[in-house]
């Protein structure tokens, strides 16, 4: 991977890593956007990379809290698991729509996120 | 927890799980509230709980994803495992700025970044990339 690429991907990582810390949100709303709009990918490349870093992610903050005691294994299968329907259909509903409703729907999510942040 | 709340937490973890597919979130954005209301957890415990679910979703819909030709699986594992960095900056901001302001400014980016999607959103169908499949077309 050249050089400048790695060090882009850095940079993305490092503001995931740093929001989800401050904000409780995952990187997954910082690294979509900055794949698209710094990296050139398109919605549904920058969506399926985001979910494969959010892996990573979430699996060590997850240990992290486990480790306090923080996590509530059989209460994370109670939405967990039905989200893995979820997910699939929405993986699936993506394929069939235009890049650019991606755009917008996404969009609409960080406005839901600001006016939760503002109030 | 009593039979209503059982299902309406299984609803919001659909709905998360789907808004995690479409746009590359984790879900947590409906988890936690999900944990929170229906589960009786505090809040940390429902942020930490909500991060287990996330893993799933973002296991099975990189799984799928990959099916469809729409991850770069590299590029993806190396941000994951570099963002680290970031959480030990993240803490350092977090103790000079205050927790309001630093709200605010998030607010402010998030809307900002929000108004350029709504411009790509809104671009003229010829400028779309097409898709990766050259299936559906844009517009």
């Amino acid at each position: 991977m050249p050089r400048d690429r790695i060090l882009k991907l850095a940079v993305v990582a490092t503001a995931a890593g740093a929001f989800s810390g401050l904000f409780g949100v995952g990187g997954g709303t910082i690294i979509v956007p900055l794949l698209v709009f710094w990296l050139g990918f398109g919605e549904r490349e920058a969506t399926g990379t985001s979910l494969a870093a959010i892996i990573v992610i979430g699996a060590v903050a997850a240990g992290a809290q486990a480790i306090y005691g923080n996590v509530d294994v059989a209460k994370a299968a109670l939405v967990g698991i039905p989200a893995l329907v979820g997910v699939v259909a929405g993986a699936a509903l993506q394929q069939r729509i235009p890049e650019r409703l991606i755009a917008g729907l996404f969009a609409l999510l960080l406005i839901a996120i600001s006016v939760e942040l503002i109030l | 927890m009593e039979a209503p709340d059982v299902v309406a937490a299984a609803a919001l973890g659909v709905a998360g799980g789907m808004v995690g597919g479409l746009l590359g979130v984790g879900g947590g954005i409906l988890f936690v509230p999900a944990l929170a209301i229906f589960a009786d957890l505090t809040q940390v415990e429902a942020e930490s709980t909500s991060l287990l679910a996330i893993v799933g979703v973002a296991i099975l819909g990189t799984w799928r994803q990959r099916q469809y030709g729409n991850v770069r699986l590299a590029d993806g594992l190396l941000i994951g495992v570099l963002s680290p960095l970031g959480v030990g900056l993240g803490v350092v901001v977090a103790n000079e700025v205050s927790q309001r302001a630093l709200e605010l400014g998030f607010a402010a980016l998030a809307l900002l970044i929000a108004a350029q999607l709504a411009a790509r959103a809104l671009r003229s169908p010829g400028d779309a990339r097409a898709a990766p499949d050259g299936g559906t077309p844009d517009g």
